[in-house]
């Protein structure tokens, strides 16, 4: 069944599918930079500081997104002991931890004029905080464990672990009183967000969903060479 | 697929997520107070134990019409549409801030009612949209 997963398989696969999304992404990247900097209208309260919004929320969701992808490849991992998982896991972490960054300093940048502040310890920025603390454990174990299947242990659990706090990010608006405003988009009822600013976020996340998976191709290819260097035939 | 190995993994694997899930809660629980950014006037004003000499942080909705700015200080009233606390400041308040809008003040209670704030905080609510509709909400309701 898992002979999909095997290396020389996925290989070729990897290929294309990176020259895929390097013809496509540049001309994406710039039509929804445009939407969002240009096109897009400014807030009726918050002027043009809205548009910090395009990529901070994004970059919020993947760091959110990825790390919860670590999680449940760790456990299928656990489970089924398919070690191509782990490298997955490997080449997604630095992405999740590089767009965790970006929310927390985008979001501070747009603090200062909007709230007044540049930090407030509140849940829901504390909770971003302890997310890239994950992040930074889960990478630094894979870097400073010399011995592989102990990393892959130990980070596991590291993984395991975090996926409380993603739940704990995501509600924390709602049940304690936070400086962070409450979630614009709902999956079920309707947004407050107008859809002239819904459609440049939505575009934006996709523009950068597609950017992570090239850099995830790459990552992961990288490291699939960097076994097959050892010599080993399969995984 | 099911292999028993798999099995007892598995079972391994629900029993340490419910433990972890489990801790976690308990220690939400215990931290609830300390989580919680700011206080709304309900909050302090059935609470027993407020320190008055403590900086805490109160919060709610600038209430309509009571803005009052003069050259030396800010006053306005914070509610939660239950209770009130009034609150009076002197410095500089970030754009956002204004009446019928979220508000978060940083500052020492005098009594339950009375607040000097020496920090304000805007509070940002989940709402975006472009000038011109807000331009034609405010003609609808009058």
């Amino acid at each position: 069944m898992f002979n999909l997963f095997n290396n020389s398989n996925i290989f070729g696969l990897i290929e294309v599918l990176i020259n895929f999304i390097n013809s496509i992404f540049f001309a994406l990247l710039l039509v929804a930079l445009s939407f969002a900097l240009i096109f897009s209208p400014p807030d009726y309260l918050q002027g043009d500081s809205v548009r910090i919004m395009y990529v901070h929320v994004p970059a919020a969701w993947i760091g959110l997104a990825s790390f919860t992808c670590i999680s449940i490849l760790s456990i299928l991992n656990f489970l089924f002991k398919i070690k191509n998982f782990s490298l997955m896991t490997k080449s997604i972490a630095p992405i999740g931890l590089v767009f965790t960054c970006i929310a927390i300093v985008t979001g501070s940048i747009w603090g200062q004029p909007t709230w007044g502040t540049f930090w407030a310890w509140d849940a829901r920025i504390t909770s971003m905080v302890i997310l890239a603390i994950f992040y930074l454990s889960f990478i630094a174990i894979h870097k400073f464990v010399s011995e592989e299947s102990k990393a892959i242990k130990i980070s596991s659990i590291v993984a395991i672990v975090g996926l409380v706090n993603v739940p704990i990010i995501k509600y924390s608006v709602e049940w304690w009183s936070t400086l962070h405003q409450p979630a614009s988009i709902k999956i079920t009822g309707t947004s407050s967000i107008h859809s002239s600013m819904l459609m440049p976020l939505l575009l934006m996340f996709f523009v950068l969903i597609l950017y992570c998976a090239l850099i995830f191709l790459m990552k992961y290819k990288t490291e699939i060479i960097r076994i097959k260097k050892k010599n080993l035939k399969r995984l | 697929m099911l292999t028993k190995k798999v099995k007892k993994r598995a079972s391994l694997l629900v029993l340490f997520i419910t433990a972890t899930a489990i801790g976690a809660v308990l220690i939400l629980k215990s931290l609830n107070k300390n989580i919680l950014y700011f206080n709304s006037p309900t909050e302090i004003k059935i609470s027993e134990d407020i320190d008055f000499n403590k900086r805490i942080r109160i919060g709610g909705m600038v209430k309509k019409n009571t803005l009052e700015i003069t050259d030396q200080e800010i006053r306005f009233v914070v509610t939660d549409f239950k209770n009130e606390i009034k609150v009076s400041f002197k410095g500089t308040v970030p754009n956002l801030f204004a009446e019928e809008k979220g508000v978060v003040a940083e500052g020492k209670l005098q009594d339950k009612k009375f607040f000097i704030a020496e920090r304000i905080l805007a509070k940002h609510d989940e709402n975006y949209m472009p000038p011109e509709l807000k331009d034609i909400k405010k003609e609808n309701v009058k």
